[in-house]
């Protein structure tokens, strides 16, 4: 069925912390992998099914995360409508910007996005009176969904769960969807997909801003969660991490993509004693995953079991095919 | 010829690159309903021909109406939508993806399906789905296709592909096909079959432009030839006059005239 690997991985995700109950490492570290999930897999609409580049999605998350910081903290909003208007602008902006940078290609579209990042971060630090500059902003309201205060980790896991479900679920009805074909035809040949009546730079402005979307969404659940922000976490470097998750888990898969953002978090989680070595074997890994599995991860995995299932399935046939010729004989 | 209504008409079509005349004037008026080939030797700007009117290239003088409607201007998808498709020269397959889907994205002009319907999948959505699939499986019965539809569109041989991309193009109900030069790389038996296929289209109510090389399919199952030589019309008629025309044996045809004869 088209959506058993989701109710799969649904179910393992709820499971954990039943089979763990009250575990530091499941909730915390869970609750940031979630949040890396959802980044990742909006991130992947863009790369790996539309074959654009975006060098510059931590900008997408810092905004999500400070309208959402801003607007509960500076005027009192109630968290879900600072959320969603957070949302709105990020998308106002995502598709303004699409306008002149989807028309670039390749390194073009990297630069061009990978400065929109540098100048957003650059405006959290300097934009002190609002942003509260390098030293963050603090004391974020605890989330509140119809009365219900999300303010310990074990509901946070829960919140995040389901926030990332969702995020899966609406990817793969995308993907699987006139609207995916229409992406991944662009990604194929767009000179071809214009000839089947697909309006190109339409398609890819339209997920540039979906994507901006679920970025936003993460950093608005992270803003309230964490209690507290600053630019850090919105620098280039994260920018470059969630391209990273998205190739590391496997291009153009949503499962690639989410087991991408899963396996980075606790590389990070447990790389933490190594501080100084981190960014090292960070590198190390993604140059042994793109030598040995340039497919990915999840995918190469995936691929890579199934092929061995099939070959072990047909040899197992050819034998009895023998024994059947020998008795014929 | 004289009844049956113009689909489309070229008027002093010019495309220059650069220095290069691709296209140097040319006029010709294809009425619906029947195969109409395009033949003229290597650079004569058949393909040329093909790129402006779908859009990719913008024309430097001269006008495209297909049912009366100007084209020049117009982005290509635009210009899809008003029913015209295409196959290309060099393959441009969704290498991507499968066949099945690589027709399916050939229905897309026919589904509705909105981005935000599509996340979150409305039960609209999964209506349009099985009726595109449907579709996109009658092109393929038509280009005896059905039993590649789970295959992936960049593992089939070449001749295959390049029956899916004429499945792609069918699959959006198209009034005019452009066909570039879908004999190319075939062998005998898949020429015949090929012939068959356009026989098949025609039957339809699709009008077709063939570009094509391979003399004796072009000459058995056209109704009318445009014969291009460096950007310019050579000769204009029925395939019985063309195979006549001095001019034409004389600058291009010669021998292959005899064979197909
Ligand atoms: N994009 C381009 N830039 C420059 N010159 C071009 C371009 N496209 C085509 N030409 C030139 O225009 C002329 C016509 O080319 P075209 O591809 O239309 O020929 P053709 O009739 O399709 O030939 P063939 O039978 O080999 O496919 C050639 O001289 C070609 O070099
Ligand atoms: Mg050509």
């Amino acid at each position: 069925m088209r959506l058993t690997g989701f109710f799969i991985f649904a179910a393992s995700v709820a499971l954990l912390p039943v089979l763990f109950p009250d575990n530091y490492f499941v909730t915390v570290v869970g609750i940031a992998a979630g949040l890396h999930v959802i980044l990742a897999v909006g991130l992947n609409l863009l790369i790996g099914y539309a074959g654009q580049i975006s060098l510059g999605h931590a900008a997408f998350f810092g905004m999500g995360a400070y309208a959402s910081a801003i607007l509960t903290t500076r005027f009192d909003w109630p968290g879900l409508l600072a959320m969603l208007v957070g949302l709105l602008v990020t998308g106002t902006i995502a598709w303004l910007l699409a306008q002149p940078i989807l028309r670039l290609r390749g390194h073009y579209l990297a630069m061009a996005t990978l400065g929109f990042g540098v100048i957003v971060h650059v405006i959290l630090v300097q934009a002190t009176h609002w942003t509260g500059g390098p030293d963050g902003l603090g004391e974020i309201p605890a989330l509140s969904l119809l009365g219900w205060i999300v303010d310990d980790d074990q509901r946070w896991y829960g919140v995040i769960a389901a926030a990332m479900l969702l995020s899966i679920w609406l990817s793969l009805n995308l993907v699987d969807s006139r609207i995916g074909r229409a992406l991944r035809a662009v990604r194929g040949s767009e000179f071809a997909a214009e000839m089947m009546g697909i309006d190109a730079t339409r398609a890819k402005t339209q997920i540039f801003v979906v994507s901006a979307l679920f970025a936003a969404f993460a950093g608005s659940l992270f803003a309230h969660q964490q209690a507290f922000i600053s630019p850090d976490s919105f620098s280039l470097m994260i920018s470059v991490e969630l391209v990273t998750m998205v190739v590391l888990g496997g291009i153009a898969s949503t499962f690639g993509a989410a087991c991408g953002a899963i396996a980075l978090t606790l590389l990070h989680e447990s790389l933490v004693v190594f501080e100084d070595y981190e960014l090292l074997i960070h590198g190390a890994l993604l140059m042994a995953v793109m030598i040995f599995l340039p497919q990915g991860l999840f995918v190469g995995l995936t691929q890579g079991v199934r092929r061995r299932w099939i070959s072990r399935i047909a040899s197992r046939q050819d034998m009895k095919g023998e024994r059947n010729s020998t008795v014929q004989q | 010829m004289t009844h049956s209504s113009i689909l489309l008409a070229v008027e002093a079509l010019e495309q220059s690159f650069g220095g290069v005349m691709a296209l140097a004037g040319v006029s010709f008026q294809t009425p619906e309903n029947l195969i109409y080939a395009i033949i003229g030797p290597n650079g004569a700007g058949k393909t040329t021909l093909f790129n402006v009117l779908c859009g990719f290239y913008q024309p430097t003088a001269g006008h495209l109406r297909f049912d009366g409607q100007e084209l020049r201007g117009l982005p290509s998808h635009r210009i899809a939508a008003l029913g015209i498709a295409r196959t290309f020269q060099n393959l441009q397959l969704f290498f991507n993806m499968t066949v099945l889907e690589n027709v399916m994205v050939g229905c897309h002009l026919r589904g509705r399906t909105s981005l935000l319907a599509a996340a979150l999948r409305l039960p609209k959505v999964r209506h349009e789905e099985r009726r595109l699939r449907q579709w996109a499986g009658e092109a393929l019965e038509l280009c005896e296709l059905s039993s590649h539809a789970e295959r992936s569109a960049g593992a089939l041989p070449y001749g295959l592909m390049k029956r899916v991309e004429i499945a792609r193009a069918l699959a959006a109900k198209p009034r005019l096909l452009l066909l570039d030069e879908p004999a190319a790389g075939l062998n005998d038996t898949e020429t015949m079959a090929l012939r068959d296929l356009l026989s098949r289209i025609r039957a339809a109510g699709v009008t077709i432009l063939l570009v094509e090389h391979h003399m004796p399919l072009v000459m058995s199952v056209s109704d009318r030839l445009l014969v291009l030589d460096y950007g310019s019309v050579l000769a204009e008629g029925a395939p019985a006059e063309i195979q006549a025309n001095p001019r034409v044996i004389a600058a291009y045809l010669g021998g292959a005239v005899q064979y197909a004869i």
